[in-house]
């Protein structure tokens, strides 16, 4: 529902945000490359990775069924949800079921599709999200601008400020190991006495009804295991048919978005404490929210959108993203993935001009570890967007542009005319001006290349 | 409400154009390389002490009097551990009771969390470990519950060298994990971590600080085979 491209000017001024933003790229693309040094294994373990989801994606109603049986037969309890609205209702219900007055949280982006921190407020639920980078965010009252590292725009003097600022007691440091000890100590009595935890799912397996959870920091073990409780939220797309599907899923997956060869936990949970068990939560449930997704599934250019395994390794190495930033896209999802996502789940009305946000460059073609064709769904969005809006300036723009370029002689005319008199068009002109407010005018040479060439002697093609 | 959502979802998807079929992939490419024993016990190690672990040898017999002799040492006045395990059988061994420092799980963890949060380290077994990624296999029951490896700030780990895998895909399928998972099994690779301020590597967030990694050579070709 933002103006990307006011949002983008504003983000774009901000030497600050522009430096945190490069230190972190960079980063993370170099940790990243060095994990796939290997070209051929990439090639290989890519191609399985894609083979993997698409194979989901070709089974996903007889997975998800198969999903619902063996996870009842484990005793988690399934529930489904069409809308964000519907999937905050349910957990309201199992939270006022169970007298949960206090809900720990690990880091969940549709979690965040559904608003939930924001819901369960207002109906008196005190949410706390758990995940170093999203306490920080939940702190200081924000959204994340990334779906790895949510706080990635803040740099350490900014989150040492907001401690001393917002928690009871915390001296003012900017050395990350002290800031990490204060949230350590701030949350770690909440895991203990919270009525129940709210997680995402990374996986899905249909045939063991085992929900996979990958983190560095223990919030996610420590929200799954000692709250009486345990509710999971997933997109629909997330299930898999085996636990073997998982093993390429999970090196990709990690090795894109931080360059770990794995991370520090793999939570595979596979039922709520059973008779004999001495811990962890008496009820787990399963939330399964489409939000759009079934309608993405059913249309077969927009499909691949749902091979997505949420790495972010597509914003990393986005020119766009990498200088403006999450927040400029207004939307949950942000950079590459979030052009190809956002229109498709929240409509163009909200969302129409992030598909224009791109250069088409393939930056993030080339890096995404299950082959989401990012650059092709724009186009295809693009062209859609376009059909919704009738003749526009621009369409009647590229339409003659689309006919010079398929007609020798016509091109010949244009291009001598304009390098006659097209230094003449003032920079105000429609379309000229949207370029000419920030850059210079192009100059048009008086000589085409063609006819460089032609009176060079290269007279063939 | 959930009923009639279930049938709306699958109701468009099963409507929708059915997706051509897509063959199985080809797994080669995760089989890794195997290794002899000793090979993969010096990848294992070499991983895992990357993510910041500390690794021990000792032998399948010796390890209670090695790990007793070094709680001093470590900074560890009370360990947590599961009476029922192997390990704990062996650890109370002819004596029947714990030794002083040791606190066998008592009861759920309703009743144990108090003592837990206060202990300064847990002990548990693993089912296997993995060479290629440096993690252990953690598979919490009865005898070893999860909160044991989580909540005490050191997490001291027993691994038998002759379960060390090559990779994750090989642990899975040679071990049959899809017969029968527990409650929750989960792979540790390191101790506790985050790098949200500024990329900057920070251990020990919300699980332990320390990971201590004990090999205990049950095969040939280990640390004290032949
Ligand atoms: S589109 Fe690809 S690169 Fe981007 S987040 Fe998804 S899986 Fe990762």
């Amino acid at each position: 529902m933002g103006d990307f491209g006011k949002n983008a000017e504003a983000a774009l001024a901000s030497a600050k945000l522009r430096g945190n933003l490069r230190r972190a790229m960079d980063g993370l693309m170099a940790k990243r490359g060095a994990q796939f040094a290997d070209a051929d294994e990439w090639s290989r373990l890519r191609a399985l990775g894609t083979n993997v989801r698409r194979r989901s994606l070709a089974r996903l109603p007889e997975l998800l069924r198969k999903l619902e049986e063996t996870c009842t037969a484990n005793a988690i309890q399934v529930h489904w949800a069409e809308t964000p609205a519907e999937a905050n209702q349910v957990v309201l219900d199992i939270l006022r079921r169970n007298g949960a007055e206090t809900v720990v949280k690990g880091k969940s982006m549709v979690s965040e599709e559904m608003h939930l921190n924001g819901y369960l407020e207002e109906n008196g639920v005190e949410i706390l999200e758990t995940d170093l980078g999203e306490y920080v965010i939940q702190l200081a009252g924000e959204t994340p601008s990334h779906i790895i590292m949510p706080c990635i725009h803040k740099n350490r003097d900014e989150i040492a400020k907001l401690f001393e600022d917002k928690i009871e007691g915390a001296a003012y440091t900017e050395d990350p190991a002290e800031l990490t000890e204060i949230a350590r100590k701030a949350l770690r009595r909440r895991f203990a006495e919270a009525g129940a935890g709210v997680t995402g799912v990374n996986f899905a397996v249909a045939e063991t009804g085992t929900l996979c959870l990958v983190e560095n920091e223990g919030n996610g073990r420590m929200s799954t295991t000692l709250p009486p409780v345990h509710i999971a939220v997933m997109g629909i797309e997330k299930v898999v048919e085996s636990l073997e599907d998982v093993a390429p899923l999970l090196s990709l997956l990690t090795r894109s978005a931080t360059g770990q060869g794995i991370t520090t936990y793999v939570n595979m949970i596979s039922s709520p404490r059973r008779a004999d068990d001495r811990d962890g939560p008496r009820e787990v449930h399963l939330i399964l929210l489409d939000n759009g997704r079934s309608s993405i599934h059913a249309d077969a250019d927009l499909r691949p959108t749902l091979q997505c395994i949420r790495c972010g390794a597509c914003m990393n190495h986005c020119p766009v993203y990498s200088r403006v930033g999450g927040h400029a896209y207004s939307s949950v999802y942000p950079g590459p993935i979030g052009k190809i996502l956002m229109p498709q789940i929240s409509g163009f009305a909200c969302y129409g001009d992030l598909p224009g946000a791109s250069s088409l460059c393939g930056a993030c073609v080339d890096v995404c570890p299950v082959k989401v064709p990012i650059t092709d769904i724009l186009v295809q969005l693009r062209a859609r967007l376009e059909k919704t809006k009738g003749l526009s300036l621009g369409s009647v723009a590229w339409t003659g542009w689309k006919i010079m370029h398929a007609s020798p002689g016509l091109y010949r005319l244009v291009t001598r005319v304009l390098g006659l008199v097209g230094g003449l068009i003032p920079r105000c002109a429609p379309l000229l001006r949207a370029w000419t407010r920030v850059r210079a005018k192009p100059r048009f040479a008086p000589k085409s290349l063609h006819r460089l060439a032609r009176e060079g002697g290269f007279d063939h093609e | 409400m959930s009923e009639s959502a279930r049938d709306a979802i699958l109701g468009r998807l099963d409507a929708g154009a059915r997706p051509p079929e897509v063959p199985d992939g080809d797994f080669q490419v995760m089989a890794g390389r195997p290794g002899t024993v000793s090979e993969r016990i010096e990848r294992f190690r070499t991983a895992i002490e990357a993510a910041n672990a500390e690794v021990h040898a000792t032998t399948p017999a010796g390890w209670p009097a090695f790990l007793m002799a070094r709680l001093n040492e470590w900074g560890i006045d009370r360990i947590a551990f599961g009476r029922e395990s192997w390990a704990g059988r062996q650890l109370i061994g002819d004596r029947g009771e714990a030794a002083n420092g040791l606190v066998p799980f008592e009861g759920a963890i309703e009743d144990f969390k108090e003592t837990l949060f206060a202990c300064d380290a847990g002990l548990t077994t693993t089912r296997g470990a993995i060479a290629e990624t440096g993690s252990l296999i953690l598979w919490s029951g009865p005898d070893e519950p999860r909160a044991l490896s989580l909540v005490p700030p050191v997490h001291v780990a027993l691994v038998r060298t002759g379960s060390i895998h090559a990779t994750l895909h090989e642990a899975m399928t040679a071990d049959r994990w899809r017969d029968g998972l527990p409650t929750n099994a989960v792979l540790v690779s390191g101790p506790s971590k985050t790098a949200d301020i500024e990329q900057t590597l920070v251990y020990g967030v919300h699980g332990p600080r320390r990971l201590v990694v004990i090999l205990l050579a049950d095969v040939p070709g280990g640390d004290d085979g032949p």
